[in-house]
């Protein structure tokens, strides 16, 4: 049998059809909803006359577009308020399981999704909102999709797809202490650029990737489309299996050790060919941070902006465009830079592990005055796991305050929106020109780079703070 | 929803050399409220097309009256970003019928595919030549034609690709979901 990817394994193995020089049909297993993407589809599916074809395989939580306080009142916003509603209503109409708002099991999809353990290894998995590749951490093809597309799999659980070319990216090596998923994920975007991996599927694979987390693996994962890669997946080994064991929706008993022997298959066969290969040192990384208004354009936190010479020619305009909206210069340094917000949380870092990032080096310290920092976790239950773990008490004697789950400041469609001019330092995913506000300057970081930064009040290297 | 049909189209074009346009740029999230699909077109790139008092940037090219047309012509990996579809939307809804570029982000040459905008990814030479043709003369038209999977500026053609799948849905004006669901019995014993 000629030797195969794990990408090839699991999107073949759903495969429906394929159309002759086109798309194929691809069997979607789990897709998540939300309120921002979905309504149109359950209005075009009811002009159609249509019911929701596999009801029991979509899941919805609103998450997008929700208040990160105050969250028993009711939305003030009517636009945002109907949205959330129409939701709500689609989903009792066609019995679709729904985490409303205040639900115990309500947050941010790509959150919600892995701690139920709706995702496991082998899924296809798709959802309106494109850091669906998250959910490759499981070994999963997990891939971002728009409205028409989510219409198309409430209407068949299928959708029209061409197959995408495959990319691996090794990480050998190990991550120096102080350096995250998130820096390696940067990293890896900062060498390949923005539109770097666009028309791939990527796998990560390393001893620097084995060695996360399954909470890191889904940083890394996340971060795939931030380089134009429709997803990007890492194969499932112990440390998977043991996350997704005994979670509420996983499998059980006999359907566990069965369902256990078909995903140890699941990993690249020896001698399987990608399309493209990058290789790179974990030990060259460093904590990143970005200076422009895309993921691409980061550099190691003591690393200098670029200067003209370093920048290719013909990107020079758009270079410069991009460092005035940012109000930096050519060959800045980013260390001493002053810091006005801070925000942790969204489907990148907004997890345990990266609240606890942020208490380890917040702990016993004070938030800068100068520093408005926002705190949003990921999920209801990353919120009760906080206060369990006395997480909640160590940042409010540190100065700060958790707010309520959702997408929060990630994409500011809620009231959480850094006031224009004003720089940002960020655990979220993408930096574009007033993604965070209109007029807001975002930095992505990892949450110890944000907790640094919110300490000090400028862009500080986390590991002096250790 | 079925889509327009696309045959041919000469327009005059409007020019945005601009690399790495996100879909931030296209529709910023503020404006994804609604639960419809009308409308968006009023946003198209808001935050460059608008001072933040809501007046008219007269220095942004939408607000120039020297440029019109049925096409839009961008830098360099247009359409990165987020999976909305609104942006499409935006695109499709203030009028344009044609996306030219070097390269397009995946998910918004999807969306656009799926609500009849034609992505035509051109060679970078071409592009240039396409944005030089129209700060000499801002008249300057281009020709699409999609059965022949060609652009023409001043009779000076480049072939541009597309899967014959795709093609044949804009040329018929077919969706997606109509062929899925003409797929039902094979998708239900798949399930098996």
């Amino acid at each position: 049998m000629e030797p195969k990817t794990l990408f090839d394994k699991v999107w073949d193995a759903h495969v429906v059809e394929k159309i002759d020089g086109g798309p194929s049909v691809l069997y979607i297993d789990k897709h998540l909803i939300h309120e921002v993407t979905s309504p149109q589809a359950f209005a075009g599916l009811e002009a159609r006359g249509l019911k929701v074809f596999r009801p029991e395989k979509t899941v919805a939580t609103p998450d997008h577009n929700i208040p990160t306080v105050n969250q028993h009142l009711k939305i003030e916003d009517d636009l945002s308020r109907n949205q959330v509603e129409t939701l709500t209503a689609n989903c009792k109409k066609n019995d679709i399981t729904l985490y409303g708002l205040n639900h115990p099991k309500n947050g941010i999809v790509h959150v919600v999704g892995p701690e139920l353990g709706h995702t496991q290894p082998g899924m296809t998995m798709v959802c309106g909102d494109s850091h669906t590749s998250t959910h490759g951490a499981f070994g999963a093809v997990a891939f971002g999709i728009g409205t028409s597309e989510v219409e198309m799999v409430l209407a068949t659980q299928c959708i029209l797809q061409p197959k995408p070319k495959k990319m691996r990216i090794t990480i050998n090596g190990e991550l120096q202490k102080g350096v995250t998923a998130k820096d390696l994920t940067l990293y890896v975007i900062a060498q390949l650029g923005t539109g770097g991996a666009t028309g791939y599927f990527v796998e990560y694979a390393g001893s620097a990737v084995r060695n996360l987390t399954m909470e890191g693996r889904m940083t890394v994962c996340n971060m795939s489309i931030e380089m134009g890669a429709r997803g990007g997946m890492i194969a499932p080994d112990e440390t998977t299996f043991e996350y997704v064991k005994g979670r509420e929706f996983a499998p059980k008993g006999e359907d566990w050790d069965k369902v256990l022997a078909k995903w140890k298959e699941l990993k690249t066969d020896e001698g399987a060919v990608f399309d493209k290969e990058y290789t790179f040192k974990a030990e060259d990384i460093e904590p990143m941070l970005t200076y422009g208004t895309n993921p691409g354009m980061g550099t190691g936190i003591s690393g200098n902006i670029p200067t003209a010479e370093e920048v290719e020619v013909s990107e020079l305009p758009t270079f410069k465009k991009s460092l005035e909206y940012m109000g930096f210069g050519l060959g800045d340094k980013l260390l001493g830079k002053k810091v006005d917000y801070v925000f942790v949380g969204s489907c990148t870092n907004g997890r345990i592990e990266d609240l606890r990032m942020l208490a380890s080096l917040v702990k016993g310290k004070r938030k800068a005055d100068s520093v408005t920092a926002w705190i949003v976790p990921g999920s209801k239950q990353v919120e009760k796991q906080a206060q369990e773990e006395g997480l909640v008490e160590i940042l409010e004697e540190a100065g700060f305050e958790l707010r309520q789950p959702g997408c929060s400041a990630c994409l500011a469609m809620n009231d959480d929106k850094v006031p224009a001019g004003k720089y940002s330092v960020s655990t979220s995913n993408r930096n574009f020109e007033g993604r965070q506000g209109p007029g807001s300057r975002t930095l992505l970081a990892s949450p110890l780079t944000a907790a640094a930064a919110a300490v000090t009040g400028v862009i500080t290297d986390p590991r002096e703070l250790f | 929803m079925p889509i327009d049909k696309f045959t041919v189209l000469e327009s005059s074009y409007v020019p945005l050399p601009i690399e790495n346009v996100d879909t931030d740029q296209i529709i910023p999230a503020r404006f994804l409220k609604a639960t419809s699909r009308e409308g968006f077109g009023e946003n198209l790139f808001r935050d460059w097309r608008f001072n933040p008092d809501g007046s008219a940037n007269e220095d942004f090219v939408l607000n120039d009256s020297k440029y019109s047309g049925q096409i839009l012509v961008a830098g360099k990996n247009f359409g990165s970003g987020s999976s909305r579809e609104h942006a499409a939307w935006a695109v499709h809804d203030y009028g344009f019928k044609v996306v030219v570029s070097s390269f397009f982000a995946d998910i918004f040459r999807n969306n656009a595919l799926n609500n009849g905008v034609l992505p035509v990814v051109v060679s970078p030479e071409f592009l240039s030549k396409v944005f030089a043709a129209v700060e000499a003369d801002n008249n300057q038209k281009l020709v699409v034609d999609l059965e022949e999977q060609s652009i023409s500026l001043n009779g000076e053609k480049e072939e541009f690709e597309i899967n014959p799948y795709k093609k044949n849905c804009l040329l018929n004006g077919f969706d997606d979901i109509d062929y899925l669901l003409d797929k039902k019995e094979n998708i239900e014993e798949f399930e098996k």
